[in-house]
């Protein structure tokens, strides 16, 4: 008999929706009947309206079923499911549901997909290609790759990330640093975590190359105290890099070092700003500081530090990997690449979704968000940054977007934010 | 005016940082450990520790109050955390949170008189794509109805786990 690989995701969202528990059924049933299967504990694919949702590798591909409660266990057992059969629970090949089929997925390509802490997993779905890359080019070609792909800062300033890298690179000191910041700490966002726990080694890769670019030995990611599973997963992963040598002093055996450390925040929300980060990375109070200095000059301890958020640092790989062009084609005007966008609140589809820049709104908030949970037609929606809108506005606009956190509102709530702001 | 540790609350921090002192800017991480050890960060541990570090108390006990993650008092048994986000309270956090102070009995940064729970508002905890959320020493819940608050409270106490070894595991 074959045995049968079977994912559950472990993803927070999951977990917080019954996935640990079905995870474990499903074990428990598959050995009560005798029947090999091979667990695989993946990251999201991001429908959460889905969650849990289990996946099966079968011959025609991958095949979905969710939402998947403890109790659906026996059933789907029973339907065949570990050979694709059919269930009211079945959703099809998953690459095929045109929620997930209809996106562009760059940053995200392989969340939900591998075993987020497994190096073989992911050098086998095209990680490490963009360090590989970057180990044989000058520093000097490797930020001017990321400068030429468009890429700009995820954190909100939209900086473009090629030029803190060159001022960083300049800098004639010995010590470098290259800091993430993982301070996610508006509500409607969530895409650092979901990818910080179901593809970390993105996040450590991207990193990695930045070490590589600018000649920074050292990494902190600065992550919030409110995400444990990430704490664990980004640990995890990091082991698991050191285990095989692309992380530590002789990185893929080009001689070069690069160290990586997780730092905890301690609910701190100022800590999200790069100079208070700094601050709190030292152990200090997370005062801001005065600039200049430019963090890229005087940073961590004093010295030249990249501070980028785990967005952008994570979509580095794939533009070292394709190169600034293939990143360059995606999005319109001065806004280059993809965006992953994140559906939260009162919408019938909440989750992530990866779109080049130029989606607009009414695609988003409908053709994906499918409106408003609560089923009215007309509410409103909150953006990370604080900007709200109107639905009465969002139906007559093509307007495209380059916000990425949309929370849907419920209408008395809408009139409690409409008159405090 | 600060009492004196327990000899084993010092015996710990003293480990704590004798084992991270070499780190650069270790202040954080050894009140992180502190407080996965002890369950808080007692005032009375402050001297230990800037001495141990070579700070001022003054810095020390700046650093502890900055950070809201830090107790200064010993917690409940159970640390429930009920997101007060706007996500959260799209999908009805706050008729939830009103559910869980009459569960529960206590108002939000308090504990239950048996010493059973602690209830604590969060400030995003990532689910906002399953509003309304919750975590329990550090296990997190979505789409958490009233209902599903009494099964979580009656898992929590039935399981006897202590979150105050929970936080970093």
């Amino acid at each position: 008999m074959t045995t049968i690989t079977v994912y559950v995701p472990r993803d927070a969202s999951a977990l917080s929706l019954g996935a640990g528990e079905v995870a474990d059924a499903i074990s428990k049933e598959a050995s009560a009947r005798g029947v090999p299967i091979r667990m695989v504990r993946n990251g999201s694919r991001g429908m959460f309206w889905l969650e849990p949702l289990v996946e099966v590798v079968t011959p025609a591909g991958r095949t979905a079923y969710g939402p998947v409660n403890v109790d659906d266990v026996p059933g789907l057992f029973a339907a065949g499911f570990l050979n694709g059969g059919k269930h009211p629970l079945s959703l099809g090949i998953t690459a095929e549901i045109p929620w997930l089929k209809s996106q562009q997925r760059l940053t995200f390509a392989r969340v939900g997909i591998t075993d987020p802490v497994s190096v073989s997993d992911y050098v086998h779905h095209d990680g490490y290609q963009g360090l590989r890359r970057a180990l044989s080019m000058t520093p000097e070609a490797i930020v001017q790759a990321v400068l030429d792909s468009g890429l700009r800062g995820r954190g909100g300033a939209a900086f473009p990330t090629g030029i803190k890298w060159k001022t960083v690179l300049e800098q004639k000191t010995p010590q470098k640093y290259i800091t993430c910041n993982a301070d996610e700490g508006d509500s409607g966002t969530f895409s650092d975590r979901m990818l910080m726990e179901g593809d970390p080694l993105a996040l450590i890769e991207g990193m990695t190359i930045a070490g590589i670019a600018v000649g920074a030995t050292q990494g902190y990611i600065y992550l919030r105290a409110e995400y444990p599973h990430a704490y664990r997963a980004l640990n995890n992963a990091i082991a698991a890099a050191y285990q095989a040598r692309y992380l530590g002093p002789d990185v893929m055996g080009s001689g070069k070092r690069f160290d990586l450390e997780v730092r905890l925040g301690a609910g701190a929300y100022v800590c999200g700003e790069e100079t208070s980060m700094l601050e709190s990375l030292e152990g200090k109070r997370g005062e801001v500081r005065v600039r200049p200095p430019l963090p890229a000059i005087k940073g961590l301890f004093g010295q030249p530090t990249i501070v980028n958020n785990v967005m952008t640092l994570s979509s580095v790989p794939i533009i070292l990997h394709r190169g600034a062009g293939f990143y360059k084609n995606y999005g319109m005007g001065k806004s280059r690449g993809t965006l992953p966008l994140q559906l939260a609140g009162n919408l019938k589809h909440g989750g992530l979704v990866e779109r080049a820049f130029g989606v607009t709104l009414q695609e988003v908030l409908y053709d994906y968000g499918g409106g408003s949970a609560s089923g009215r037609p007309r509410s409103s929606y909150l953006t990370a940054t604080g900007r709200k809108y109107a639905a009465e506005r969002l139906e007559f606009t093509g307007e495209a977007i380059a916000t990425s956190s949309w929370v849907a509102l419920r209408a008395p709530m809408a009139r409690l934010m409409a008159g405090t702001t | 005016m600060t009492t004196q540790p327990t000899p084993t609350e010092a015996e710990t921090v003293r480990r704590i940082v004798a084992d991270m002192k070499g780190r650069p800017g270790p202040l954080l991480e050894v009140l992180h450990a502190i407080q996965a050890s002890l369950g808080h960060v007692p005032e009375s541990i402050v001297p230990l520790v800037a001495e141990g570090l070579n700070l001022s108390r003054a810095e020390v006990h700046g650093v502890i109050t900055f950070y809201h993650y830090f107790r200064r008092e010993a917690p409940g048994r159970h640390i429930v955390s009920v997101c007060q986000a706007e996500s959260c309270q799209a999908m009805g956090a706050e008729a939830l949170t009103e559910h869980a102070k009459r569960r529960l009995g206590v108002d939000l940064h308090q504990t239950t008189a048996d010493g059973q729970f602690s209830l604590e508002p969060i400030y995003c905890l990532g689910n906002c794509a399953c509003s309304p959320a919750v975590m329990i020493d550090g296990r997190l819940a979505g789409r958490v109805s009233p209902e599903r608050f009494d099964t979580l409270i009656a898992e929590a106490k039935g399981a006897g786990g202590d979150s105050r070894k929970l936080r970093r595991q």
